[in-house]
């Protein structure tokens, strides 16, 4: 325990508050998503216990719904899931680049702790606060702290009371995820390059979740958008 | 617990870290290229509209611009308060609330 606390900058500061209550908008949308996967495991034949370990030790939400799915129709083969969760997981590579100018400079430990608890929404609530106020290491800390709590209590939610809750999914709170992101992408459209990346990243997304399977879309509408982006910028910079 | 399902979860776990860690491992090694960082700047603004606009357009899979879609209209109001109020807590509950509502009346 003590070699713990003689971390330096992993003290609990105002910061780590800062940053997991600024999550919890955000992590709301994400208890009826935790809950609907803790009813899903064990009605694909999951344990409690395995149901729980995955939330636990993968904490990535769609994969884990997916995974789930593939043991309920009976694919239970270590590689073709480990593989959909690898295919599933990609756009972590691009958001974990884009942190990489902030954490880089952090060590190998904390960097790789940071790192396994950045999901979509702590990404983001990261993001919105680097643009706002610049990056600390412990607001980012308080952001996964509070996302990876919200997941694992709301599978445990799910394991435990779901057969008393009707349809989690039904109740309209999915909506807070949509409604906070789209308070957080606003401020940024304030030059037209983002404005165009945004553009360029919503129609992809449209078109690839029409016509491509699963999460796809994700990652190839925030290649095509930034992709032009960092193009056109690197235009304007030759120019002046 | 069974030894297969623990593998296979293991096997998740490892994979999903790598891909939110790989990027950065590889970094450290060969530092961050300039014109990767003129790219990587703009990651936030495409996935937050990769993450945002499907499921505004498209919430059931198939495309929906018609008044009966809640979450179209939930999220044109929700932009419009975002904008006006820079606030992400109050636009979450009232989207939400719209939301609720519109399914309420829709009921």
């Amino acid at each position: 325990m003590n070699a713990v606390k003689q971390i330096p900058g992993l003290r609990v500061s105002p910061e780590f508050w800062r940053g997991m209550y600024d999550s919890l908008p955000v992590l709301l949308g994400v208890i009826p998503f935790g809950i609907t996967y803790g009813v899903v495991g064990l009605a694909v034949g999951l344990t409690p216990g395995e149901t729980l370990l995955m939330s636990l030790l993968v904490f990535a939400g769609a994969a884990q719904f997916i995974c789930t799915s593939m043991i309920g129709l009976g694919i239970v083969d270590f590689s073709l899931i480990v593989f959909t969760t690898l295919l599933i997981n990609l756009r972590h590579l691009l958001m974990g680049a884009s942190l990489t100018p902030f954490v880089g400079g952090l060590p190998l430990r904390r960097q790789a702790l940071l790192a396994f608890g950045m999901a979509d929404e702590t990404y983001a609530v990261t993001m919105d606060h680097i643009q706002k106020s610049g990056y600390n290491e412990s607001y980012q800390l308080g952001s996964n702290s509070a996302g990876y709590a919200i997941w694992s209590l709301s599978t445990l939610a799910g394991i435990f009371l779901g057969r008393y809750i009707p349809d989690p999914l039904a109740w309209g709170l999915d909506f807070a995820m949509p409604a906070t992101f789209l308070a957080m992408l606003i401020p940024r459209l304030a030059n037209r390059i983002s404005v165009i990346v945004c553009l360029v990243a919503a129609v992809v997304a449209v078109l690839s979740a029409l016509y491509l399977p699963g999460k796809w879309y994700i990652i190839i509408a925030c290649i095509g958008g930034s992709l032009i982006g960092g193009l056109l910028e690197g235009d304007e910079q030759n120019a002046a | 617990m069974r030894l297969e399902m623990l593998g296979i979860i293991v096997g998740m776990a490892v994979v999903t870290f790598l891909t939110r860690f790989g990027a950065q491992a590889l970094f450290r090694q060969i530092g961050l290229p300039a014109w990767f960082d003129r790219w990587l700047k703009h990651v936030p603004t495409g996935i937050l509209t990769a993450l945002i606009v499907p499921p505004l357009l498209l919430p059931r899979g198939t495309l929906d611009l018609t008044m009966g879609n809640d979450y179209l209209l939930a999220g044109l109001l929700a932009a419009l308060i975002a904008y006006q109020f820079r606030n992400t807590a109050l636009t979450m509950v009232l989207g939400l609330t719209t939301v609720v509502l519109l399914r309420w009346l829709a009921v």
